[in-house]
């Protein structure tokens, strides 16, 4: 006779244990609670630090819809400086050199109409209407640290897309091996443009590798808005791993080139500032150690500073693009 | 001219009130004041250790051309009563320039003596600067009278001529920190203040130069 045990592999509860829908629905409901319950204070921090990371909008200008981005290390969990002092403590040489100067002065700046040209060793050349080159991406929340050469430090959540999305549509040829970026030099509108600080217009340069890197922000906002003038609006560049003068504000021209491209801090002072320019503790500015930083709003006055990491901490994303290179030499 | 006479009167006895001393004194403090409420209400922009180091250099400046201006004022004006403020505006000085370099010790250097020593040996300004401090510090500490006395009036007189050094210094210190933005039009504007005030005694020694042949002995007592 054939009789069915529980030990037959066949663990069919008899139909007096089946809970019946009603039962086990309020069950999972009183787990869910409890789990709540009990978890409820991680929880909250947890989704706090989202919160932190959807940074508050300061209302100063019209709105980007943006995604958080999944680039790796495009979001830091440090603390975001506060909207007041990224927007008012400003190098932009065009506007003046003090760094209170951009914000007072910026508002000449005319960013509509606006057009960024591609032009160089690339297979498709274009000139883009802001509103055009806006949509060629998703946006992107970055959060990311900024380390000017001066020795201060800023946390800013930018808007815009990898630079690399660009340098795909446009299509650079086989010789193209750097990216120079030229900015706004309009002496109508910049009054400072003229002085004898620098060369205008304001031109920087990557390697193209650099450049195709995605943590290399083509950048259209900040704190979930469009760029302030003061900012570098209407497009500027931000790549997170080098000094802050090597990310151009109000863009208006890409262009692609054999040949590295002759920076602006560079030809004003070669010994000071190189092509390079990553942020780097171990090797000093000339005139000042670069081994520290005061991160603004934050480093209270009789705090001492932080140290500085390699390439501003973006070591793991950038470190191979170095590889074997001196970077005392290649400063 | 009757009218002149009188205002100059009014303004000496506004000068020699004994008053007018503790009122400079507070207006000379005022700057400090501004600063350290500044300080702990957080009014000081975005990096408040870079605006008070700047800050207190300012006003170190701005007293040493107020200091060097009191004796061409008292001379060309003929207000002698100037005279009774000058040691405390040089004191002053001193005062914003102790300033000055404590703001730089411990908000930018963190009070550590190595990195101190080493940026001192990175930035030749940050020497120049040191230096001045350092010229100053005599000068400020025989401004009491019985130092006077102790020294004599000759040699104390030899002593305070290093403020012209001083000047040349703090310039070049300010010239030099502005150098990296090629941002020289305050530097002019302070340097301006002090080449006036340098030459205006330089014409004065001039004149008293020539004076002296017609008049030997006389010429020597003046020039005291």
């Amino acid at each position: 006779m054939l009789i069915k045990t529980h030990r037959d592999g066949f663990i069919h509860p008899v139909s007096s244990e089946i809970t019946p829908e009603a039962v086990y629905r309020n069950r999972r409901e009183l787990m869910r609670l409890m789990a709540g319950g009990v978890a409820g204070a991680a929880l909250a921090s947890w989704a706090g630090r989202q919160a932190l990371a959807q940074v508050a909008k300061p209302g100063k200008g019209a709105a980007i819809a943006a995604a958080k981005s999944a680039v790796p290390g495009a979001v830091t969990m440090e603390k975001v400086t506060e909207y007041k002092d990224a927007s008012t403590y400003n190098n932009f040489y065009e506007f003046g050199t003090d760094k209170s100067d951009p914000a007072k002065n910026a508002h000449t700046l005319k960013t509509a109409p606006w057009t960024v040209e591609i032009e160089g060793l690339v297979k498709k050349p274009a000139k883009y209407t802001l509103e055009d080159l806006m949509k060629l991406s998703a946006q992107e929340e970055r959060i990311y640290r900024l380390r000017c050469v001066e020795g201060w430090s800023m946390v800013i959540p930018w808007v815009g897309y990898s630079l690399s999305k660009l340098i795909e549509k446009v299509e650079p040829q086989g010789g193209a091996k750097y990216v120079e970026f030229i900015t706004q030099a309009d002496p109508k509108t910049m009054p400072y443009v003229g002085s004898r600080v620098l060369d205008w217009p304001y031109a920087e340069g990557l390697r193209l590798d650099e450049a195709m890197n995605p943590l290399t922000l083509l950048t259209f906002g900040m704190y979930g808005e469009v760029l302030p003038n003061q900012n570098g609006a209407p497009v500027r560049l931000v790549v997170p791993w080098k000094y802050g003068f090597k990310s151009g504000k109000s863009l208006v021209k890409i262009r692609f080139t054999d040949k590295e491209p002759k920076t602006a801090w560079n030809k004003a002072a070669a010994n000071e500032y190189g092509f390079y320019s990553n942020v780097n503790p171990e090797v000093d500015h000339p005139r000042w150690s670069q081994a520290t930083e005061r991160r603004i709003g934050e480093d209270g006055l009789f705090a001492k500073k932080r140290k500085t990491l390699m390439f501003n901490g973006y070591e793991a994303q950038v470190g191979q693009l170095y590889a074997g290179m001196d970077l005392k030499k290649n400063y | 001219m009757a009218t002149g006479i009188a205002t100059r009167r009014s303004v000496a006895a506004l000068l020699l009130h004994p008053a007018a001393k503790p009122v400079l004194f507070v207006l000379a403090l005022l700057p400090f004041a501004w600063l350290f409420y500044g300080a702990f209400t957080n009014q000081l922009g975005a990096n408040p250790a870079e605006y008070l180091i700047r800050a207190t250099g300012d006003w170190t400046l701005r007293f040493l051309c107020i200091t060097l201006a009191v004796t061409p004022l008292r001379m060309i004006t003929g207000t002698p009563a100037l005279a009774r403020f000058r040691r405390m505006l040089g004191l002053f000085v001193y005062f914003y320039v102790v300033l000055h370099l404590l703001s730089y010790s411990w908000f930018d250097m963190g009070f550590d003596v190595a990195d101190i020593a080493k940026d001192i040996a990175k930035r030749p300004f940050i020497l120049v600067g040191f230096s001045g401090f350092l010229l100053l510090t005599p000068l400020a500490a025989t401004s009491f009278n019985r130092a006077v006395k102790a020294m004599g009036a000759r040699r104390w007189q030899a002593l305070h001529k290093l403020v012209y050094v001083i000047a040349g210094l703090a310039l070049l210190h300010f010239f030099w920190m502005r150098a990296g933005k090629n941002n020289f039009a305050e530097v002019f504007v302070y340097a301006g203040i002090i080449a006036v005030l340098l030459g205006w005694r330089l014409v004065q020694y001039a004149k008293k130069k020539r004076a002296v042949p017609a008049a030997t002995g006389a010429g020597t007592l003046s020039r005291r």
